[in-house]
């Protein structure tokens, strides 16, 4: 309860922030747009020439667009921000001001900064979802439903994990913020199911840089084609994953030592 | 014309210096540049499958050349400056650059060469590592590469102008993220980038054949590759030649006026 309220705070001192710069929201919505037009464009340009990808109907890939926004705003409006600022705060000796605080420094430090018009990427990567799937005619259960949450959870906790132990390096190598930009390269290759790139790409991009279980195996469960292996691998990975990043997280904080002092 | 040449040679050296500070990050913008061919050969080819072999006239081995090209024609040819000319105009940057007794643009050229020259070092032991994993059909003649060769340094000036152009908006609007933006975007359509020109349906090809996108990377990938016909390459060379001037002249005009609206922020 007592983080929730945290958020929420976070969430208005955001909402304050960008009230000054309310032209920003226009410029960002019309980006938002503009990345929704150019990717449905591109999706009416490879369905012309066939009906299936990879399997793939055009309607699910549409789905998978609508997840792929959905978790690209999440990323976009919390975790790469706070991460951002985390990795410049430790370089410039500000960090000691979020240690200080009486509540537990990762979590203050995941939330610290929140870029409230992101909103729109989310809200439109939501309603691209919900189109496809009224389009398809709501053929989808409960179960579906369900299973669809629990693997966007798992695959969000994994993408933030992911995201939270490359963060963390900085408290070994200071000048490291050029290594969030890999994942925002990589991130683009989740526009397309991952089951259609060569092997070595798809490794890559299951394991090395988890794309894969945050839009890919959503999509999966909402057009019916989510194994239960699948489903389990990425429960695994989210537990381990957040363990390993805890861990590695109190390690760096040990050897975190302040840079003005 | 000596005088230049000096010039040229002293950014140069500066810039490559200054550069190779930063190779990490240098090979990590990289890998977008490198990523985005291989999705669209990716999709393309699962595409081609799909339909039994081909999309119009191209099998996944002739994507496969097309999209390794494409990847080397486009680094060659981009530029960043639409993304700091905005900054460099907001944080007064721009009066140290106007104290030098030569045009800005100079330096901005020498500093891209220098950059392309640090990135051949990853850019072309990734195409041949491609070349590998896909196995292209592309045939290597010598009077072809030398008309590519000559394409590709036409394209690179021509879109430098464009972009240099592009980027001066920014006297006016102080903010160019969604002009950037707009201009990435029909890039992505018009330059051959999502599907090669042939494949997208016959509206958007008058407009890429007007605009310059096409002529800038398309056409020397469609060269490399032979697909072109004689009659083809005359009608892109004038293509390029024309918008080249356009961009030679719309850069006088705008730097003209641009330069009497700026005025430094800060001390």
């Amino acid at each position: 309860m007592y983080y929730l309220k945290l958020i929420w705070t976070f969430f208005r001192i955001g909402i304050l922030n960008e009230m000054a710069y309310r032209v920003n929201f226009y410029v960002q919505f019309l980006q938002s747009l503009l990345s929704l037009g150019t990717a449905i464009a591109g999706l009416a340009i490879v369905f012309s020439h066939t009906d299936t990808l990879g399997g793939w109907q055009a309607v699910d890939i549409l789905a998978l667009l609508g997840v792929f926004m959905f978790v690209g705003g999440v990323i976009g409006m919390v975790i790469n921000p706070s991460m951002s600022q985390l990795m410049d705060d430790v370089r410039r000796g500000i960090f000691d001001y979020t240690l200080t605080k009486p509540c537990d420094a990762q979590f203050l430090a995941s939330i610290s900064q929140i870029r409230v018009w992101r909103l729109t990427d989310i809200l439109l990567g939501a309603g691209v979802l919900i189109a496809a799937l009224i389009y398809r005619g709501l053929d989808i259960g409960p179960r579906e439903v369900l299973a669809f949450a629990f693997v966007l959870c798992t695959g969000g906790s994994i993408i933030y994990s992911f995201w939270l132990m490359l963060a963390t390096l900085t408290f070994w190598f200071l000048r490291i913020e050029n290594i969030l930009h890999i994942f925002q390269s990589m991130y683009e290759a989740g526009r397309w199911p991952i089951g259609i790139y060569p092997h070595w790409l798809r490794y890559i991009l299951t394991f090395l840089v988890p794309v894969a279980f945050a839009i890919t195996v959503p999509a999966e469960a909402l057009s019916g084609r989510l194994t239960p292996e699948s489903m389990i691998t990425s429960g695994l990975l989210c537990a381990l994953l957040i363990a390993v990043s805890r861990w590695f997280w109190k390690r760096g904080l040990k050897n975190y030592s302040g840079a003005s002092a | 014309m000596k005088h230049y040449t000096t010039i040229y040679w002293a950014f140069f050296k500066t810039s490559l210096l200054e550069q190779f500070q930063y190779r990490a990050a240098m090979a990590i913008w990289m890998i977008g540049r490198i990523l985005e061919p291989i999705i669209y050969l990716t999709v393309w080819t699962t595409v081609a499958h799909a339909r039994g072999g081909s999309v119009g006239s191209y099998t996944p081995a002739d994507f496969a050349a097309y999209y390794i090209v494409l990847m080397i024609v486009n680094q060659f040819t981009f530029s960043w400056i639409m993304h700091i000319y905005d900054f460099r105009i907001r944080q007064g940057e721009l009066s140290n650059f106007l104290l030098k007794p030569i045009h800005p643009i100079h330096g901005d050229i020498a500093e891209n060469i220098a950059y392309k020259v640090l990135t051949a070092v990853i850019i072309f032991p990734t195409a041949i590592l491609l070349f590998f994993l896909f196995e292209p059909n592309l045939a290597f003649h010598i009077q072809t590469f030398a008309v590519f060769l000559l394409a590709l340094g036409i394209a690179f000036l021509m879109r430098f102008f464009i972009e240099w152009t592009l980027a001066l908006i920014a006297f006016w609007t102080t903010r160019n993220e969604a002009i950037n933006q707009m201009y990435f975007t029909l890039g992505l359509f018009l330059s051959g980038r999502i599907a090669p020109i042939d494949l997208l349906p016959g509206a958007i090809h008058t407009l890429a054949d007007a605009l310059p996108f096409r002529w800038a990377i398309a056409f020397p990938v469609e060269l490399m590759l032979g697909r072109l016909s004689q009659e083809q390459i005359l009608n892109g060379f004038t293509m390029q030649a024309i918008w080249l001037l356009a961009g030679f002249f719309t850069i006088q005009l705008i730097w003209r006026l641009g330069i009497k609206k700026y005025s430094a922020v800060g001390s």
